[in-house]
This record gives structure tokens, C-alpha cells and sequence, in this order.
């Protein structure tokens, strides 16, 4: 099976797409040398992200076994993973209390 | 002996040998431009800064055109001021002349306006890039190399080759006693535990955590989320969501060098080895305050396809991005994208860089370099213009 996407950390559950992938079309997300095979539910352009498993709303974002983020909602296994669906939680200027 | 350099009169070490016309306010760029373009072998640095700032700002300007005329990439400078500018020229050209090279300045007020001060300087020019022609290349060492570490216009494919890529040869270039200067503090935001984890004791890895809090304050200061803004709209379109994803791939850049001490913008670094140097993201301040920090060549990783460079210090550009490598020629020197598709191992591509640094250093040309694409440059400012 040829690979097209990459899991950086065993931990993370995000996987990085390395060339446009389809709605439907299966996802060989390489982790070292294992891989994990799901399906896109939608178009995933390359350089972007896919979920490789269910994410809850408010659960972190895992990437280089780091926090990228938080999901405004749940996220389907195989979905994109992006802002549409993931907030940062730094230098977020509007969540701080206003000075007086 | 690893490449060919310029030795200058302070031991430090140059790949390029310009005379540098610097303005040392925004007043004086026609002027500086006037002269650098009627004599071949200068470089004009030109900015927006010098007058109507707060203290703080005028004494980072004051010391970025000290770190810029000190630059060893420049065998001599002429300072071009208007006369009543708020940076502290006289400072600017005391620093310069500490190095041992011929240090001028021409006050256009003094001089009798444009077209007086643009005859009395291109002559001087012509003279001085005489002298510097006299200068020859002799055998120099890793050691002798300052390295600026910048990543713009990214993807994520930066994360994935051309940074991790460079910091092997960070670790390399390190560990045989050359100098790295990290900056893009901004990009440290949600990888700080990292990098700070990897400082060579408690205290300075707290410097690192107080950099970015202090950059982070600056941008939450303004009350909104600065998704956007950083990430960028091209760093998202590449797939990029968060700051925090972004400062991941980015920190790669420094590999597992261990970071010896930490300094304010423009700043020269005292010590060898990787430092990290405050400094935004964006290009014209980044690039401009690695080189007064001294760099003598500039790694530049990107995805999508950053152009910049700056007038005299080479900027490599190394992409891991296919299609960048494929459509944006006339920008990318090096390519890493072969380690994505896995035809091409991670240490083998590191290597390639680190001979393509050593060959710019001797002199080889970059693309920027050859192309003139170099001239947005200013200097970092926090305050506001009063």
C-alpha cells in the first residue's frame, strides 16, 4: 500500500495528507513503519489534516504529540481536521478580561 | 578549512565584501539609494524608523544600524543622515568604527541637500569599494559562521522536511563551534516547553518562557484572536490551523542544539553555539535583525514560497514542497521534498544543506541574490509612532 498521509507521533490523532485526497478515498496514514488505513469523509487537500480517529468537541488537538488546539465540535473519524472545527488556545486576545 | 571568507580587522568573518550605505532614518533613503545605485559594490539598507518613536524604539534602532554596519559581510560603511533624526548617530558610528573598518557619515542638512550629499557620497563609494577590492578570500572555519534561522510563507510541509532538515545541520554546525541565532519568537507560541526544555539551564530556558509571553501579551493586547494575523491566510491555506501547530513545525528548525543564551533584537551573540534572539516573524524586521545579530548567511525554509532575501547577507532558500520547488524557479536554491515521498533519508538531506551553506558562505550566488529581491527591510518596532 503506498502511503499518502503521515502520523508524526504514535499519540497523535491527526494524521498530515501528502497529496490531495478525495472524499471517499482511503487514507495510509504511515507511522514509522506501521500504518493506519481509514477513509476520507471528505476532500482533504494535501498538506492538510485528517482525523484518524473520533474526536469530541472541546478534546485536544494531538500533533507532534503536542497541543495544536481544540475541536469546536466533534469530528468524525476521516474527517478534515482544520479551522472550521479547531480553535487555538493561544494568543487569544478576545478571551481576555477587558481593562477597566 | 571549510569555505573562503572575508577576515576582518575584529576576527570576524565575512562572505561578502559590500560597502553598506545605511540611512539611519527614513528621511535619508533617497539619498542612500542615490548613492548605491550610481556605485557598483554597495548595498543601500533602507527603513521606515528614526524620528517620532518612543525611547525604547529610537534605542532599537540605534542598536540594529550598529549590528548592521558592525555586519562583517560589509568591508566599510557610510552612514547617510538627515541631521535631526531621533536615532543616536553618533553611537551608530562609534560602534562601527570599534570593528577597524572606515566608517563615514554624510548629514544631508550639513551637506547642502540631495544633489550635494549624492556627489559627496558616490565619490567616497567609488573609493572605498576600491579599497575593499584589495581584500581577498582566505581559508576560513565552521566556526567562523553565524547562521540565521528564519521559515516563512510555511506549509506544513516545513514541519515535515525542510526544518527538521536544518536542524540537523544546526546540531552539526554547532557542535564543531559555529553559531545559530533562532528569532520569530511569535513562532515559539505552544512549542516554548520545547525549546526552553532544551536551554543549558533553568535560567535561560526562563528568559525563553519570558520572550514569548512578552510577544504573546503584545498580541493579546489588542484584544483579539490573532488567528489571521498568525497564522497567516497563506499558512492556514497550507493546512497550518493553529499558532501552536505552526511554532511546532517551526522549532524544528533548531534540532536538539542546545540553546547557550538568549538576546534582545539585533543584538550581536556574545557566546557560540544556538542562540535565540527576540524577533517577529515577518520577513523585512526578522531578516534585518538576524543580520545586526551578525549573521553572515541566512537559512530561509518555506512551503509555499517565500522571495525575500536582504541586501548583503545571502539568504538560502530551501523548500520541501514539490510543487514550490517546481513552479517558484527563480527563488528556491534547495529542495528537500524527496525526504517527504521517503526517496531521500533525513540526515542525507541534511548534508546536502549543510554543503549548500558552506558553498553559499565561499560565495556561491542565491537566487534572491541574482534576482535583486531583497528590498523590503525595516527594523522591529513595538511602539507607536508619535
Amino acid at each position: 500500500m503506498i502511503r499518502n498521509a503521515i502520523i508524526i507521533d504514535a499519540g497523535d490523532n491527526i494524521a498530515t495528507v501528502l497529496r490531495d485526497v478525495a472524499a471517499g478515498e482511503e487514507v495510509v496514514a504511515g507511522l514509522g513503519d506501521e500504518a493506519v488505513v481509514l477513509v476520507a469523509a471528505e476532500p482533504i487537500p494535501f498538506g492538510h489534516k485528517v482525523a484518524v480517529r473520533a474526536i469530541a468537541k472541546d478534546e485536544e488537538i494531538l500533533k507532534y504529540a503536542a497541543v495544536i488546539g481544540a475541536a469546536t465540535r466533534d469530528i468524525a473519524r476521516g474527517m478534515h481536521v482544520h479551522v472550521q472545527n479547531v480553535v487555538s488556545l493561544r494568543g487569544r486576545g478576545d478571551l481576555e478580561p477587558r481593562e477597566k | 578549512m571549510s569555505f573562503l571568507g572575508y577576515r576582518r580587522a575584529n576576527g570576524q568573518v565575512g562572505t561578502r565584501n559590500y560597502v553598506g550605505i545605511l540611512a539611519t532614518v527614513a528621511c535619508a533613503n533617497e539619498v542612500a539609494l542615490g548613492i548605491a545605485n550610481q556605485v557598483r559594490g554597495t548595498m543601500a539598507f533602507t527603513h521606515q524608523q528614526g524620528c517620532c518613536q518612543t525611547p525604547p524604539d529610537l534605542q532599537r534602532v540605534t542598536r540594529t544600524l550598529a549590528g548592521l554596519g558592525c555586519n562583517p559581510n560589509l568591508a566599510a560603511v557610510i552612514l547617510v543622515s538627515l541631521g535631526c533624526e531621533g536615532t543616536d548617530v553618533a553611537a551608530v558610528a562609534e560602534a562601527i568604527k570599534a570593528t577597524g573598518k572606515p566608517v563615514a557619515v554624510l548629514p544631508i542638512q550639513e551637506s547642502g541637500g540631495l544633489a550635494n550629499t549624492l556627489a559627496k557620497g558616490t565619490l567616497l563609494a567609488q573609493k572605498l569599494v576600491m579599497d575593499a577590492s584589495h581584500i581577498s578570500r582566505e581559508p576560513c572555519d565552521d566556526s567562523d559562521l553565524v547562521v540565521g534561522l528564519k521559515c516563512g510563507s510555511s506549509d506544513t510541509t516545513s514541519g515535515l522536511a525542510p526544518n527538521p532538515a536544518l536542524g540537523l545541520a544546526v546540531e552539526r554546525l554547532t557542535a564543531i563551534g559555529g553559531t545559530a541565532v533562532m528569532g520569530e519568537v511569535t513562532e515559539f507560541i505552544g512549542a516554548e516547553h520545547i525549546l526552553a526544555a532544551q536551554a543549558k539551564d533553568e535560567a535561560t530556558g526562563r528568559r525563553i518562557l519570558d520572550l514569548v509571553e512578552r510577544m504573546e501579551n503584545r498580541a493579546k493586547a489588542v484584544g483579539v484572536d490573532m488567528r489571521g494575523g498568525q497564522p497567516t491566510p497563506g499558512n492556514i491555506k497550507g493546512g497550518l490551523t493553529t499558532i501552536e501547530e505552526k511554532s511546532l513545525g517551526a522549532i524544528a528548525k533548531a534540532g536538539r542544539a542546545i540553546v547557550q543564551d538568549v538576546y534582545e533584537y539585533g543584538e550581536r551573540p556574545r557566546v557560540k553555539g544556538l542562540v535565540v534572539m527576540d524577533s517577529p516573524g515577518r520577513e523585512p524586521e526578522l531578516l534585518t535583525g538576524m543580520a545586526a545579530a551578525g549573521c553572515n548567511v541566512i537559512v530561509f525554509t518555506t512551503g509555499r514560497g517565500a522571495p525575500q532575501g536582504f541586501p548583503f547577507v545571502p539568504v538560502l532558500k530551501v523548500t520541501g514542497n514539490r510543487n514550490t520547488w517546481e513552479t517558484l524557479v527563480d527563488h528556491m536554491d534547495l529542495s528537500v521534498h524527496e525526504v517527504i515521498d521517503g526517496s531521500e533519508s533525513m540526515p542525507a538531506a541534511a548534508a546536502r544543506l549543510y554543503d549548500a551553506i558552506l558553498g553559499v558562505a565561499g560565495g556561491v550566488t542565491t537566487k534572491a541574490e541574482v534576482s535583486g529581491y531583497f528590498k523590503a527591510m525595516d527594523i522591529y518596532v513595538t511602539g507607536p509612532v508619535i
